[in-house]
């Protein structure tokens, strides 16, 4: 278990941060590039945009493929899901300094407005409280206007140490 | 979306619908009938890895499956023409999804006049071991 810079941390628990550098920049990058190469997220096109302790912020490039309604073309919700799993997770990271296992145990997710076609997705997530078991995130996907997102959830992860993963 | 061709009016009628959503084929969703509801498939295929080292599904892939399951359901349970519209969705992760088939079930809650609540369960060789359950509302055209 990895509990030195992730749980010293001061965490403001609020919306308003000053953004400060992720713990650890060498290990996040190598975290950022190994999400971006699983397999499901490398089918969608997954990148890492930008990151600061506590957050990151990926996109979605679109594709006629994650259309979910073929009349109107609106985006499928699953993958909206997808993208802010994927960058709720990734957010805990960035607090973190050597490498550990994180599964989803709940996400929630209200979805704003409909996903327009023919433009990318993107989403900001935060860990904004972290204990020694569990990390707390909050996520808004958005387009092209980020006071209009298209979606906003929330989510709960277990952290595990390395090795211990499914006891 | 609503075109006259697309009424939902069996089981089979749903493969169609299927077919139509470009996600469902991203993620390869199947349908079929058990016991005279739809039981839904999710053939295992390696590019819905979400972890590799598990290895295990994408969970954002699980949750995709579920939702697009719950608007097929939705569909045949109305005889719908109209695919409905997720409000939103909350989904607990159960167990992780090993690189094997998932079926799904959707059990209607609550039916108003506009919204639906609705009830997933995901699971994959043991009904009785889910790997997620959700719930869901969604808004009926």
């Amino acid at each position: 278990m990895t509990n030195s810079k992730a749980t010293r941390v001061t965490m403001t628990e609020t919306p308003k941060r000053n953004a400060e550098p992720v713990h650890a920049p060498a290990f996040f990058a190598q975290i950022m590039q190994w999400f971006e190469q699983l397999p499901h997220c490398k089918l969608l096109g997954i990148k890492h945009l930008s990151s600061s302790a506590g957050s990151v912020t990926l996109e979605l490039p679109f594709s006629d493929a994650i259309i979910g309604n073929p009349q109107t073309r609106v985006l499928h919700g699953g993958v909206v899901t997808t993208l802010i799993d994927t960058a709720s997770g990734s957010a805990i990271y960035t607090l973190l300094s050597a490498p550990e296992a994180v599964a989803t145990l709940d996400l929630r997710i209200d979805y704003l407005r409909p996903a327009k076609p023919d433009a990318p997705v993107y989403c900001t997530a935060e860990c904004y409280r972290m204990t020694e078991h569990i990390a707390f995130t909050r996520a808004t996907a958005f387009q092209d206007d980020v006071s209009k997102p298209v979606a906003y959830a929330v989510g709960t992860f277990a952290r595990t140490p390395l090795g211990k993963e499914g006891a | 979306m609503s075109c006259p061709d697309l009424n939902v009016d069996s089981i089979a009628d749903l493969q169609a619908v299927l077919a139509r959503i470009p996600y469902a084929g991203l993620i390869g969703a199947e349908v079929r009938e058990h016991d005279g509801e739809p039981l839904f498939v999710l053939p295992y295929r390696a590019s819905n890895i979400g972890n590799v080292l598990l290895p295990a599904l994408h969970g954002g892939v699980i949750g995709g499956f579920l939702e697009n399951a719950a608007i097929c359901h939705l569909m045949w349970a109305h005889e719908a023409s109209v695919l409905p519209k997720v409000v939103d969705f909350s989904i607990d992760y159960l167990r992780s999804g090993r690189p094997q088939d998932v079926y799904a079930s959707c059990e209607i809650v609550r039916q108003g006049k506009r919204i639906a609540n609705v009830l997933l369960t995901a699971w994959q060789d043991d009904r009785s071991k889910p790997i997620a359950a959700a719930r869901a509302h969604f808004l009926l055209a």
